[in-house]
């Protein structure tokens, strides 16, 4: 009786998605036929390509799977979704590495120019925002989607809700960033830092980002845990107000719906101060309360130690979400904007280092009882250096966005040097800390391929970002320093050009920073790969106490 | 209205407004009844399935 039963059938869900990227096949194929210029075309056929593989994966799914929806527990446990989030791992290692890489190429362009090739492609201009958002929105945007999808599964004790739905958002979300970063290569940009994508993409994004928040309250709807732990108010954060941040800084008007070019509504001083409000709020909520949902969650796990004082969570959490939203102004210190809006905003950037302090101080402290395993976990190695970056990043940050400091760093490589001791030093090693931890655990492994290789990435890509940050200051405060100095006939002492030069050794020292970077990330990439192909290093080392390192046999069960 | 009575409002109200958000966060996180209920949370990483 092996043949399959005759009622299966399509729920609802398949058929409605199915006919909505059927319709959507058509209309993009047709748009890509008439549009006006060749990206717009070209974007219309991968959309109308993606909704017909779309289509063939919902029917393979349907061919493969059981007459009945998964079941929402299996024997009193919850029936966790992984599939989903093991997408989102592979994604962030691939698009992290291509970030990673082409960050070095224009680090390397930058110190010699003629490195564009005299290529259109190959650019600075074009691959500058090809760089920025394969880090932030592609590595780390998967980094968040896939552990927001994890953790608020473990801490609700819930499946997540949806079938289709929780892979309608991971892979409507890698496509947005194949039609954003193809889109740059080609010159298509609405030329808003990190919102460069223009009017269609920014659409897509929107209802893929609708349907993440959707899936994630639903799941939270569905919770057994009667409380909403804080990792999942921070994620909810993250989604709610980077959904506010991108609709409005985009509100645009395509000067032809078969084209890609639009502009957007607001003018001059207005917009830059909303694309301020949304950039700075970019950094504040994607890069910073997401990344923080991550340490609620991943920090406790590995050191085996409970948060060190969820009433300060909750603080932290109130405090940082209802300051960061007002920081955005001390980009635009000295321009058009009023002064009464650029003091705001460096006011509320100074009390911002308070809630900052005091989360990083409540993720340092949950090792209280297990400092030691700093010395045998790579791991947790890379997650509390993390924090001790984020502390420093959110201590620099406040400190430029004083008007007086901001006169000086303001348009230098000190900025770049700052942004990227967050981004490198706070951003990407929680996310490595976090993937170190959820690639065992979604492919079922004991522990990682090898911690000796995760020691290898730590040193590696620490001292990249040593030489990138000290390189970057150091280029920064001089290039800041000549642009303001003046003769004694009170004529400015250096042309700009002379700048530019004096900086080309610091550039170097970046550069081959960023390539410690790169293959540190290469290394875990490695090492990623062969955890999920289930292999085992060897490389017992018998400690003097008669353990043996973590790596071989699993972590030592907990004390 | 004038500048002057709108910013008057903005800044009071704003400051009004913060002081007591900030005041109602502090009372929830240490009220002594949630107390228990916060210390569980703290450990909710923690609970393996």
């Amino acid at each position: 009786m092996a043949a399959t039963p005759a009622s299966k059938y399509m729920t609802e869900g398949e058929v409605g998605l199915s006919l909505a990227l059927l319709t959507g096949a058509f209309l993009c194929a047709l748009a890509s036929a008439r549009a006006v210029d060749a990206p717009f075309s070209v974007h219309m056929g991968v959309f109308a390509l993606a909704a017909v593989a779309g289509i063939a994966a919902i029917l393979k799914r349907y061919e493969g799977r059981s007459v009945e929806a998964p079941p929402q527990e299996i024997d009193g446990k919850p029936n966790y979704n992984i599939g989903p989030i093991k997408f989102t791992a592979v994604a962030a290692m691939a698009w992290g590495i291509t970030g990673f890489l082409v960050g070095c190429i224009i680090a390397f362009q930058l110190w010699a120019p003629s490195l564009n090739l005299g290529l259109e492609y190959a650019s600075f201009g074009r691959l500058r925002p090809l760089h920025t958002s394969a880090v932030i929105f592609a590595f780390g945007g998967n980094v968040l989607i896939g552990t927001s999808f994890y953790v608020v599964q473990r801490t609700c004790r819930a499946r997540l809700a949806g079938e289709l739905a929780p892979w309608f958002v991971v892979l409507g979300y890698n496509l947005f960033i194949v039609v954003a970063g193809t889109g740059y290569l080609m010159g298509v940009t609405q030329s808003k830092e990190y919102a460069e994508p223009e009017w269609y993409a920014d659409l897509w994004l929107t209802v893929v980002w609708v349907a993440y928040l959707l899936v994630f309250l639903a799941t939270l709807r569905k919770r057994t845990e009667p409380h909403i732990f804080v990792a999942n108010w921070f994620y909810l954060a993250f989604i709610v107000t980077i959904a506010m941040l991108h609709i409005v800084n985009n509100l645009a008007m395509p000067v032809s719906f078969l084209g890609s070019k639009s502009y957007p509504m607001f003018a001059g001083v207005q917009d830059a101060l909303i694309q301020w409000w949304y950039g700075h709020n970019a950094v504040g909520f994607f890069l910073t309360a997401g990344f923080l949902a991550i340490m609620y969650y991943f920090v406790p796990k590995r050191a085996e130690r409970p948060i060190y004082s969820y009433r300060l969570s909750i603080i932290h959490f109130w405090a940082l979400i209802f300051m960061y939203i007002w920081a955005g102004p001390h980009h635009l210190h000295y321009t058009a904007l009023p002064d009464w809006a650029q003091t705001l905003g460096m006011t509320f950037s100074i009390m911002l280092w308070m809630p900052s302090w005091g989360g990083m101080i409540n993720g340092l402290m949950t090792l209280s009882g297990a400092w030691d395993k700093l010395r045998t976990d790579p791991v947790l190695r890379f997650m509390v250096v993390s924090l001790a970056f984020y502390g420093m990043a959110t201590f620099e940050g406040p400190m430029m966005s004083i008007k007086a400091v901001n006169s000086l760093s303001h348009y230098t490589d000190w900025t770049i040097g700052h942004v990227h001791s967050g981004a490198l030093g706070w951003v990407a090693y929680i996310s490595f800390g976090a993937l170190y931890c959820l690639v065992p655990w979604l492919w079922n492994r004991r522990e990682v391929y090898s911690l000796k290789l995760v020691e290898w990435h730590f040193w590696v890509s620490t001292l990249g970002i040593v030489l990138y940050i000290t390189s970057m200051w150091v280029a920064g405060i001089m290039q800041g320093l000549m642009w303001r100095a003046y003769n004694a006939l009170g004529f400015l002492e250096y042309s700009f050009v002379e700048t530019v030069e004096a900086m080309q050794p610091y550039y170097l020292v970046r550069a081959l920073g960023g390539v410690l970077f790169l293959i540190g990330g290469l290394i875990m990439a490695y090492n990623l790969v062969m955890t999920i192909a289930g292999k085992t290093a060897v490389e017992s080392k018998p400690l003097p106490g008669g353990e043996v390192l973590p790596g071989t046999v699993g972590l030592a069960p907990a004390e | 209205m004038t500048y002057e009575n709108a910013s008057a409002f903005a800044q009071t109200s704003g400051l009004l407004y913060f002081v007591g958000i900030f005041l109602a966060v502090i009372l929830y996180a240490f009220w002594p009844r949630n107390r228990a209920r916060f210390d569980a949370a703290a450990h909710l990483p923690l609970i393996e399935d």
